[in-house]
């Protein structure tokens, strides 16, 4: 797949709860480019990677991955799956050793057990706990499990990665080494990431492309630097300089 | 002295564990036999069931829930009834010929059984079991190993909904001395001897039958407290 291709498209998306909390007519993503959606809360930021991610059925409206229509439909939605992964704002890791985490998904996708321990060994060395491997995973502070999922998420090499609030409630050193993975991840595999985040000076710093969702609706998008310096909407104005209250 | 057949009973019951009194044996395997394989079926209906309910929006499945935790509390006379009434010769099920069998006393055990591991399974797993299955989708696993982790993750709470349901069939009477008979040799168990032996002035073997039941409840819990990490990791 060559560069810039568009490897997701949104058509008319919508979700309605009690009410509408997320409304897209058209949205597409380039492949091997880093995505960041900012918005105060309550704009459906979640909801929307909950939706691309095939956990929720969108109440109207398509998502293509590749060119082909997604569907949430049992064993339909599991190749799609494969290629996508998403990891959680409190991620949840098993109960079971730190190792067994990160190898869970090479174990659904049936890699051989050299493999496995390979990719795990090499992941827990750039995520920094190597030392940890063989420990519980119950027992991580919340700096180091959200490694450990980002680790998990990344072992099989997805081709696209959907982060919800990666490193909110993280201390600056946790957040530090998340951000370098994230940029490493895009630079060295080419993956294509969405990264939700309410800290826009985290959009900023990682993110190649900006998309302001306010009350459910695209207000703004495009290149980061336009978007944080030159921004056309008034809101997107208020809410990157700080004057929006979230 | 009022305790002194209670320590009589106690020293003789001691007694008939050590030397393995043969009628004290066959009425603890039969016993055992006929709550283990009940249990058993329990299992393997409950914990899917309670699986699938816990997964379910809470709102969706309120009937069963009520209907679940109403079959909790089920008397083990009335369910003893009902199955006595299906399976006697004039019932709709008599033709199999079930009635005063160890397989009628398996099937009033397993009603008793069944909505006590369901219903405990399906509480546990609506704690995390949702969280559970969406990380290992988006994680890419397919339906069966999705299922598989969820149900991996849960082993605390289904192994404690699998002892509770043990430890409330092998106490009952009810439902086996109403389908079963306390027939000697054929459908005896701990509960159905006790009652007997007591209202035969027979102390000794009764409580001796008493102090087995509770060795087995008391090594059921042991098993599920060390299973459970001394306490330290039951969610």
């Amino acid at each position: 797949m060559p560069d810039n291709e568009i490897i997701l498209e949104i058509k008319n998306l919508s979700k309605v709860y009690d009410k509408e909390v997320l409304k897209i007519e058209q949205l597409s993503f380039r492949r091997g480019r880093i995505y960041g959606i900012i918005g105060p809360s309550g704009a459906g930021k979640s909801t929307f990677l909950r939706l691309v991610n095939l956990l929720e059925p969108p109440t109207t409206g398509d998502i293509y991955f590749k060119g082909e229509a997604m569907s949430m439909n049992g064993r339909a939605g599991t190749p799609v799956r494969r290629e996508m992964t998403m990891v959680f704002q409190k991620p949840l890791l098993f109960k079971t050793s730190v190792s067994e985490n990160v190898a869970y998904g090479l174990k659904a996708r049936r890699f051989s057990k050299e493999e496995i321990k390979a990719r795990v060994e090499t992941l827990l060395e750039k995520v920094g706990l190597k030392e940890l491997a063989g420990r519980y995973a119950g027992t991580l502070s919340g700096g180091e499990a959200q490694r450990v999922a980002l680790a998990r998420a990344v072992a099989f090499e997805p081709a696209f990665l959907l982060l919800d609030e990666p490193t909110a409630n993280l201390d600056p050193s946790n957040v530090e080494l998340i951000e370098r993975l994230i940029l490493d991840l895009n630079r060295d595999k080419g993956m294509t990431i969405i990264m939700v985040t309410h800290n826009i000076f985290q959009a900023r710093r990682i993110a190649q492309e900006v998309i302001f969702l306010h009350e459910g609706r695209i207000v703004e998008m495009g290149d980061t630097e336009k978007i944080f310096s030159f921004p056309e909407d008034p809101r997107t104005r208020d809410f990157v300089e700080g004057r929006m209250i979230y | 002295m009022a305790l002194l057949p209670l320590l009589k009973g106690i020293a003789e019951a001691f007694h008939l564990i050590f030397t393995l009194d043969p009628y004290l044996v066959k009425i603890v395997l039969l016993s055992l036999q006929v709550s283990g394989m009940a249990v058993l079926l329990g299992t393997l209906a409950g914990v899917p069931l309670g699986a699938y309910l816990g997964l379910k929006p809470a709102e969706s499945t309120h009937f069963i829930s009520k209907l679940l935790y109403t079959l909790m509390g089920l008397p083990p006379v009335v369910a003893g009834l009902v199955f006595y009434l299906l399976f006697s010769r004039m019932g709709p099920l008599g033709v199999l010929g079930l009635l005063y069998t160890p397989a009628a006393m398996i099937i009033a055990q397993f009603a008793l059984a069944l909505p006590i591991i369901a219903a405990l399974t399906m509480i546990g797993i609506r704690g995390r079991g949702k969280e559970v299955q969406e990380t290992a989708r988006t994680l890419g696993a397919g339906r069966l190993f999705t299922a598989w982790t969820v149900m991996r993750e849960s082993r605390f709470v289904i192994f404690g909904a699998v002892v509770t349901g043990l430890g409330r069939i092998i106490a009952e009477v009810g439902a086996v001395m109403i389908v079963g008979g306390n027939i000697e040799g054929r459908t005896r168990v701990m509960t159905t001897a006790i009652v007997l032996e007591t209202g035969k002035g027979n102390f000794e073997l009764a409580v001796g039958l008493g102090l087995v039941l509770l060795i087995i409840s008391f090594v059921i819990n042991s098993l599920l407290y060390s299973f459970q990490g001394g306490g330290r990791d039951s969610a």
